[in-house]
């Protein structure tokens, strides 16, 4: 399989597919169906300093090609990832990408730290989760605020640091620039689109929180494009998201400028979604003659 | 592998009543796991998010799944256009099902609507486990219009049934004559299964004699399989509250353990 080995900021994964953060827990429940040493790595479930009960329900809806979701970081805190889930996870031979959230910067560089001694191979940082009141949004949407949650994360670990990007901006390139100039290693993108649905007899949103974050194959193209636009601004690796479910869209996302890809809405109609687009791209790849699939990475011809 | 997702063949599709249909499919892998009370995540075309439907009927014989659906919106409507012989793709058994304990001699089951199908089949693993043990049921409907599964439950345990407006049965709530069989003597377990408001009066009478209350809740779900956190509802353990996966630590919960 090293045709499809990818290498992003210095941490090697078999294959580019990582399963996406807050669809895939902590990779117990899917290991049901397949070894997870099939995959290129799991980002796992949004992580807090603290212990979160999340949003009220309903957290999900659908919409024409997608979902929302207001799950709101329920999570049981750093500190039980750390005892409960990271031994398990460490014995599955896949690369181990933490996710944090916080909401202060604070407590973002208080979960790295935490983190930094673990088996944890890559620290990814959900500065764009939409619902959560007090933060989430606006460290997101504000370069100065993004570059200081950078610098915060990257002076408590020396763990890779992935940005996570939220697509809720005007330019996203922008922030992308700001975090590169504070020291991350990579950019993961898109979070979720803040959406709505109203369930017309009742005249409710049909989240108890309004809105939620938006996912699934309607977001597709304007993950594309973010990720290209991304791609042409800033040099760090890409893993790119947003509506993935086949091997087709990965090598999509892998023209527009992504170096790996993370799949996670598909797997809800799909469990398996992961390992087709997995033996799609080594089909693909032997198919195409590539010695290895990062000769993907960007190479769209822009007209 | 505790979780099957696969293609499997409709052995019937069929409308039972106005809106309401009875597949049955045949899916060995997944009857052969399957326990009364759990449920099965069903694919409807193209559409990002299966429907969660629960198991009316297990023949394990026969590897066959029975479930009984409303249709409701576009996935049941995708749904009712299946054909016989045809191909669904099902992903369970999911959640816990139901646990009643051992002990147990004398069960009331209470269905409000669509909430009647998963006790179908816990009444009758029920009364299968013990000889000794006897059953009866109080099935709710809003009409006479809406009425499913009369003969089915008749055929295994003694039933009542009411319809809000009396256009057929008793008219009124399921509770009254859930409190009449409980007067008699002889229940010590109780299982619901319908509309949050009754779910919620019928743990209220349970809770008023003592008597063991198990209720079916449902949700919004995303995965089905514990990983999304989509799907919770409101508990209470040791005092602490909590949001619990309806997918994973339910559908079944002990009433008294709900916040509702
Ligand atoms: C554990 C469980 C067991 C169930 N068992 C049965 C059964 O045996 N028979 C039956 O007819 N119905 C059952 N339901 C309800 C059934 O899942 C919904 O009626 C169905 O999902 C509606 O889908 P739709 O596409 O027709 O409606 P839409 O309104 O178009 O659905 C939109 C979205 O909302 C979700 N949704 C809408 N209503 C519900 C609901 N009440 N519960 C959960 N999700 C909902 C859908 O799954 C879908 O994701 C059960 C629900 C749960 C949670
Ligand atoms: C139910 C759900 C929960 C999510 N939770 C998180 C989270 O905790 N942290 C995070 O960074 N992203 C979270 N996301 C966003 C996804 O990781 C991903 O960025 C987004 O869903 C787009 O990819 P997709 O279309 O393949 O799902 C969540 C998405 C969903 C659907
Ligand atoms: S539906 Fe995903 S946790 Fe229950």
């Amino acid at each position: 399989m090293s045709r499809l080995s990818v290498n992003i900021a210095g941490v090697e994964l078999k294959n580019p597919v990582i399963t996406a953060s807050g669809t895939y827990g902590f990779g117990r429940e899917y290991s049901e169906f397949y070894p997870l040493s099939r995959l290129g790595g799991i980002s796992l479930k949004g992580t807090t300093a603290a212990p979160r009960m999340g949003n009220e329900p309903p957290r999900i809806a659908e919409t024409p090609s997608g979902i929302l979701n207001s799950i709101g970081l329920q999570n049981p805190g750093v500190d039980a990832l750390i005892s409960d889930e990271l031994d398990w996870l460490s014995k599955q031979d896949t690369v181990i990408i933490a996710n944090i959230a916080g909401s202060s910067v604070d407590d973002y560089s208080a979960v790295a730290e935490k983190l930094d001694k673990t088996c944890v191979d890559m620290i990814e940082v959900n500065i764009s989760c939409p619902n959560v009141k007090k933060g989430g949004m606006a460290f997101g949407t504000d370069p100065a605020v993004a570059a200081a949650v950078t610098k915060a994360v990257r002076r408590s670990t020396s763990k890779p640091v992935i940005m996570k990007l939220s697509p809720n901006v005007t330019d996203i390139t922008e922030i992308a620039r700001a975090v590169e100039s504070e020291g991350a290693d990579a950019v993961s993108l898109i979070n979720t689109i803040t959406g709505m649905r109203i369930d017309i007899n009742t005249r409710r949103p049909i989240l108890k929180n309004n809105t939620g974050g938006m996912s699934g194959g309607a977001v597709f193209p304007v993950a594309v494009r973010m990720v290209n636009e991304v791609y042409r601004s800033i040099q760090l690796p890409i893993i790119g998201m947003g509506g993935i479910s086949t091997w087709q869209m990965a090598v999509e996302m892998l023209l527009a400028g992504a170096s790996a890809v993370q799949v996670g809405t598909a797997m809800f109609s799909d469990a398996y979604a992961p390992l087709k687009i997995i033996d799609g791209l080594e089909e693909y790849a032997s198919r195409a003659g590539l010695e290895n699939i990062s000769e993907l990475t960007g190479a769209v011809k822009l007209w | 592998m505790k979780f099957i997702q696969d293609d499997f063949k409709i052995l019937y599709n069929r409308e039972i009543q106005n809106g309401f249909f009875d597949i049955l499919v045949d899916c060995p892998s997944i009857a052969e796991r399957a326990r009364p009370g759990q449920f099965i995540n069903v694919l409807c075309g193209e559409k990002p998010l299966r429907r969660p439907i629960s198991i009316c009927e297990i023949d394990k014989s026969a590897g066959s799944i029975r479930m009984v659906y409303q249709v409701r919106g576009e996935g049941t409507e995708w749904m009712s256009g299946l054909c016989d012989g045809g191909t669904i793709n099902l992903l369970g058994p999911l959640g816990n099902g139901f646990n009643i304990p051992a002990k147990s001699r004398g069960m009331a089951v209470v269905g409000g609507g669509i909430g009647t199908p998963p006790l179908l089949g816990a009444a009758k693993q029920y009364l299968a486990d013990n000889s000794e043990r006897s059953c009866t049921a109080v099935l709710g409907f809003r009409s006479a219009a809406a009425v499913i599964l009369e003969d089915d439950y008749r055929a295994v345990c003694d039933t009542v049934v009411t319809t809000d407006d009396g256009s057929y049965g008793r008219h009124g709530l399921v509770t009254l004559p859930l409190e009449e069989q409980i007067a008699q003597g002889g229940i010590d377990v109780i299982i619901a299964c319908g509309p949050t408001p009754m779910l919620k009066a019928v743990a209220e009478v349970g809770a008023a004699h003592g008597i063991t209350t198990f209720v079916s809740m449902e949700q919004r779900m995303g995965c089905g399989v514990g990983a999304c956190l989509a799907c919770v509802c409101k508990t209470r353990l040791a005092g602490e509250e909590m949001y619990s996966k309806v997918c994973t630590h339910g559908p079944v919960f002990n009433a008294s353990r709900v916040v509702w």
